[in-house]
């Protein structure tokens, strides 16, 4: 059984993944625009402007959309069959993320449910995952 | 029109499981196979093109060529496609008279190649691996739910487009699965990441495949038909799927075929032949509405009624596919190769005499898209 793979921030990300350690996701907004976005990076994607910064976003989202693996990543080979999902933020932005706390079937995973953020620990690092919004808070093993 | 034809054209003598060819091997056999096509020798290239590994420069050695103009653009499996667009421009600008663009890959049997993992700091490896993205189908294939919810799109439906794509396969010696299948059979293939079973994802094989351009004004010197190349395009949209646009449509395909259409002034009626590239079930979907072939959300239902499969109102992807055909990693070179077959005739299952055969490539997970429109005859 392999590893999980564990993210090495650069100094464009390193605020997300500071942000995720203190609890908090932290997205990019344009100072311009006003535009948010993700992933990081240092240019606004709506107008080009550098004049960009970091906000803590409400950590709430829906499911956009997800496959369920049959065929695991290294370190996922208890997990599978799981669900690689792509939720959007309440600001807008989508990211991908893995589904806790709800079983991951086709069932249980509707399409729009109200998702929001929670954290795991993953190398030395704090990974953001979702969970449905109506359970209560909790860790991921 | 860009002024450019294929002159040769031509794949590795077999596809498939190759485990005593490594890559290096099938792109000189392509290339080989694809200068006697055009009925030319090595020492008539002066121009080369393909993906960064093994790369132009190591082709072009390799093959004794001193190359006056390369081009080593790498964005997926549609990369070949854009080769043929730059390549057009390169010739019309007098940088090369004769380019040869070449593709192998030891996508199977992974003949010296390294394993795939993106680098832990990259976008992909800080966003993406961690949440378990494994290779395409853990990644290419999440768009294919939102799509699904929002346009009806049936399990069913998506299933036929692999029943589809097997019926062209089943005429066509060289495609690696010709049985017949139906859409039950489809459903009852093992589960890879839902909803994608294991015949809506494409086959992984070794192969290889090389093109000759050249002038327009040299059509008539080649042992072959001229086939001409009349429109090019080339996009890009995200390198990580979460950040496409809409997941239901893809933003480079449209572009890509704008572009194409456009400098070849045709519209969709004027197309006999159609190749999307098909890593997956969806991409003929997503691929059919992007050209504007059909409406946004009826995709589905065209292939479902029988209109791309044989004796259908648009034939597509008459080799059978990556569903069906081969799938070495970078498809878009085996779908070009059958865009000019069926120009110049001699497909394995030819259609009735198509003057326009239209090619749509995809690079990465709709991160890329070239598009190509093939002729009979310059307009």
């Amino acid at each position: 059984m392999g590893q999980k793979a564990v993210p090495v921030p650069t100094p464009d990300t390193q605020p997300f993944w500071d942000g995720c350690a203190a609890g908090e996701l932290r997205i990019q907004r344009c100072l311009d625009c006003d535009q948010p976005y993700f992933y990081p990076r240092p240019v606004c994607p709506a107008c080009g402007s550098a004049r960009v910064d970091w906000f803590t976003a409400s950590g709430e989202a829906t499911l956009y959309s997800y496959v369920i693996n049959h065929r695991p990543a290294p370190g996922f080979e208890d997990e599978a069959p799981y669900a690689i999902a792509v939720v959007q933020l309440a600001e807008g932005p989508r990211m991908m993320a893995n589904l806790i706390g709800v079983p991951n079937t086709p069932e249980d995973l509707v399409l729009d449910m109200p998702l929001r953020v929670t954290f795991t620990r993953r190398g030395d690092l704090s990974l953001p995952l979702f969970t449905p919004a109506a359970t209560a808070p909790e860790t991921a093993p | 029109m860009t002024g450019v034809i294929i002159a040769g054209a031509a794949e590795t003598d077999q596809l498939g499981k190759l485990p005593d060819h490594s890559a290096l091997q099938l792109h000189a056999e392509a290339a080989l196979n694809a200068v006697a096509d055009a009925g030319l020798t090595l020492k008539d290239i002066d121009g080369i093109a393909t993906v960064s590994s093994p790369g132009p420069v190591q082709i072009a050695h390799s093959l004794g060529i001193v190359p006056r103009w390369m081009d080593g653009t790498g964005v997926g499996g549609t990369s070949f496609l854009l080769h043929v667009r730059h390549a057009a421009a390169a010739i019309m600008a007098g940088y090369a008279s004769t380019v040869l663009i070449t593709h192998g890959e030891s996508g199977r049997s992974r003949v010296g190649a390294a394993r795939f993992a993106p680098a832990p700091s990259s976008i992909q490896g800080q966003f993406e691996a961690p949440y378990g993205v494994f290779g395409a189908t853990t990644a290419f294939t999440i768009p294919a739910l939102r799509y699904m919810k929002d346009y009806g799109l049936t399990h069913e439906q998506l299933a036929y487009v692999a029943v589809a794509q097997r019926r062209w396969a089943a005429k066509n010696p060289r495609a690696m699965y010709r049985d017949p299948i139906t859409v039950d059979d489809v459903l009852a293939s093992r589960m890879v990441a839902y909803p994608f079973h294991l015949l809506e994802c494409c086959l992984v094989t070794d192969g290889g495949g090389a093109l000759i351009l050249t002038s327009a004004d040299r059509a008539g010197e080649f042992p072959k038909p001229a086939v001409h190349v009349l429109g090019t395009g080339e996009s890009s949209e995200t390198p990580v799927i979460s950040q496409m646009a809409d997941f239901t449509e893809s933003q480079a395909f449209r572009l890509a075929g704008q572009a194409a259409f456009a400098e070849a002034g045709i519209g969709t009626g004027d197309v006999g032949h159609l190749m999307i590239y098909d890593a997956f079930a969806h991409l003929p979907i997503y691929g059919l509405e992007a050209l504007g072939f059909v409406p946004k959300g009826e995709a589905g239902t065209f292939i479902a009624d029988g209109n791309t499969e044989p004796g259908g109102s648009l034939p597509l992807n008459t080799n059978g596919g990556g569903l069906s055909y081969t799938h070495t990693g970078m498809y878009g070179m085996f779908a070009i190769q059958e865009s000019v077959r069926q120009v110049r005739r001699e497909a394995a299952a030819q259609v009735d005499g198509p003057e326009i055969s239209v090619v749509l490539g995809n690079g990465g997970m709709f991160a890329t898209s070239g598009v190509l429109v093939l002729g009979r005859h310059p307009r």
